[in-house]
């Protein structure tokens, strides 16, 4: 699989719905081979940015740039060939089985007048095994886990064979073994086909340990930017989750890793 | 590359399962000509199954058959009989691939071609066809299917337009407005009806639909719209069945949402709309086939809209032969063998199989 190098880029760009702002002059690239983690409080945007990288909604102002072109230039199949999108917990029709959903992944690659050839059912069947969803295969989707269709959802974005992969919360219904199997498959995928993935994560601790660079997202802007690190520090956490002194070096490899306790965390009262 | 057996397995079972479907298909196409053939042999007058394909196929260009049969026969068939048929069978077509394409861009199973207000414009142009004072028959075609159409595709582009906003029209949107504004052209009808006087019997009997008075002409133009419409339809199926995800995942699997729903509802209304205008509204056709079909072969579009347009012209046939043999000469309304024939196979099928079938 040789795929095109896609550079991500957000010039001023302010996003947000019925005209109405959610985040205002948003400023950020994202490289090939690079882990771009979306990190910030509920309700921050970080799903908005991943709707409008895929151009379900359309920036109020500003541009969003794909290797440097305007994405709102390039049609919508040609640009579901360069980005692909794992949702968080969609709808899915529950009268098809997990292949047929997975195989969906391959509508922007097929003509009108085109059905799924040998090929595609290959790509299908490859992704499905990676992601340890090809016994699921002629399971229908409401039969299936939470987990079992987050890890169906990751199959069908690498059938999509797309140059940019947005995920939302790709681990919030996994249990923790899944989480670093899914992670350490983006990640290899990333690195091995020269990807550029931006995942949006709750779990900060994930996000220091698989991000190379993270964007803390607060109060509709960039709060700030850099690497794990950089970003992840008892000054951040606490300004933006209102959290304190709960940062501490990871015991292997001394990344960031946040350790909650309620008596550490001094911003709660316990009545 | 080697698979294991277990990866291999569901995935052949996904081919075996294509291949199945299209033999249904094949299978359902022989069964639709047997039918047109049993259905032109049985009336008032029986006709040997043998002769009535004898007589259909001397017509076919380069066939040579040497007529046996009395020329009354060939006129019962060829002018009374086949065109009635044909037309029931392009009407049952064009419903049940109306209601499938409904009941997939709706995500709702309990779409049927008439959601958008198709039925309820249709009816009062019907009513006000009937209801004008000048006989236009002399003319030489009746005004009534004329303004049955334009009522159809006016109530349905009136509903578009109300549900519209800005660039996007929200199906929920669109549905709501469609019952309201069908509601609303549905009372206007009945106050019409009530005060239509003597005219009353005809008008109700139009809206309970009949092929009693079909003829070539009307197959003539009924069968561009229905083709044309069924043909956009169907080459739009792996759309349709992506359009099954939410809205946004489909855009994101590189599908122009707004402008599909948009072709597939003109594509829809316009082959329901063609049918209506003829044969008044026919009801339960479209909504149970499509889901007859699903019951049977699976929720995949590119299988789900062709057999639906075989199982609904086979539907369609039997429920007119129904109607027009078991009271003769009394016809009985349409409708009504519709829903008393296909609604117990329906509860049938659905209590057979137990699993998802939407």
């Amino acid at each position: 699989m040789r795929l095109k190098v896609v550079e991500l880029e957000m010039q001023s760009a302010s996003l947000g719905y019925n005209h109405r702002p959610v985040l205002q002059d948003i400023n950020f690239k994202a490289l090939p081979r690079e882990l771009v983690g979306l990190i910030g409080p509920n309700g921050s945007g970080k799903s908005t940015i991943i709707k409008a990288l895929s151009r379900v909604i359309q920036p109020l102002s500003g541009r969003i740039l794909l290797d440097g072109k305007d994405m709102t230039k390039i049609p919508r199949q040609e640009l579901a060939r360069l980005v692909g999108v794992v949702p968080q917990m969609p709808l899915l029709p529950s009268a098809f089985t997990a292949l047929e959903i997975v195989l969906m992944g391959r509508n922007p690659h097929l003509g009108l007048l085109q059905s799924e050839s040998q090929h595609d059912w290959a790509i299908a069947r490859q992704a499905m095994t990676k992601t340890d969803t090809h016994t699921l295969a002629s399971r229908r989707v409401n039969e299936l886990s939470g987990g079992e269709i987050q890890c169906l959802l990751i199959a069908r974005v690498l059938v999509q064979e797309t140059s940019v992969i947005l995920l939302d919360e790709p681990t919030a219904n996994l249990d923790i073994g899944r989480q670093v199997e899914i992670l350490d498959l983006i990640k290899k995928l990333c690195v091995e086909n020269n990807l550029t993935v931006l995942a949006a994560l709750h779990d900060l601790n994930l996000a220091a340990q698989y991000c190379n660079r993270l964007l803390l997202i607060n109060e509709g802007r960039i709060h700030a930017e850099g690497t794990p690190s950089e970003v992840i520090t008892n000054r951040n956490v606490r300004e933006v989750y209102g959290a304190g002194n709960c940062v501490y070096a990871h015991p292997i490899n001394g990344l960031p890793t946040v350790l909650l306790s309620t008596s550490q965390n001094k911003s709660i009262q316990i009545l | 590359m080697s698979f294991n057996p277990v990866a291999n397995e569901p995935i052949g079972a996904y081919f075996s399962g294509r291949r199945t479907r299209l033999f249904s298909i094949l299978g359902l196409s022989v069964a639709l000509v047997a039918i047109v053939l049993l259905a032109t042999s049985v009336g008032s007058v029986h006709i040997p199954i043998l002769t009535t394909f004898s007589v259909l196929v001397a017509k076919l260009p380069l066939v040579d058959i040497a007529q046996t049969w009395q020329g009354t026969v060939e006129t019962i068939v060829l002018e009374i009989r086949l065109p009635r048929v044909i037309l029931a069978g392009l009407v049952g077509a064009a419903l049940a691939t109306a209601g499938a394409t409904y009941q997939g861009l709706f995500r709702n199973p309990l779409a049927d071609p008439y959601l958008i207000g198709v039925a309820q414009g249709a009816s009062l142009g019907a009513v006000i066809g009937f209801l004008l004072p000048i006989t236009w028959h002399n003319l030489g075609f009746s005004i009534i299917p004329l303004l049955a159409f334009i009522g159809a595709l006016v109530a349905t582009a009136v509903v578009y337009g109300l549900a519209r906003v800005g660039k996007t029209v929200p199906v929920t949107t669109l549905i709501l407005a469609g019952v309201a504004l069908g509601a609303l052209l549905g009372s206007i009808v009945s106050y019409l009806i009530i005060s239509s006087g003597e005219k009353m019997h005809g008008i109700v009997f139009w809206l309970m639909g009949s092929f009693s008075l079909s003829q070539w002409s009307e197959v003539g133009i009924v069968l561009p719209y229905v083709a044309t419409g069924t043909v956009v339809i169907i080459i739009l199926a792996r759309m349709l069945n992506v359009m099954q995800l939410d809205e946004e995942q489909a855009q994101q699997l590189g599908v122009n949402v707004e402008r599909l729903k948009l072709i597939l509802l003109a594509a829809a209304t316009l082959i329901t709309a063609a049918s209506v205008s003829f044969v008044g509204t026919i009801g339960f056709v479209g909504i149970i086939t499509p889901h007859a079909v699903r019951l049977i072969w699976g929720a995949d579009h590119r299988f789900l809209l062709p057999l639906s347009v075989l199982a609904g012209a086979i539907f369609m046939i039997l429920a007119d032969l129904v109607a027009r043999t078991v009271l003769a000469p009394t016809e009985i309304p349409i409708g009504v063998i519709t829903a008393i024939c296909g609604a117990p196979f329906f509860l049938y099928l659905l209590r057979r199989r137990k699993k998802a079938i939407f």
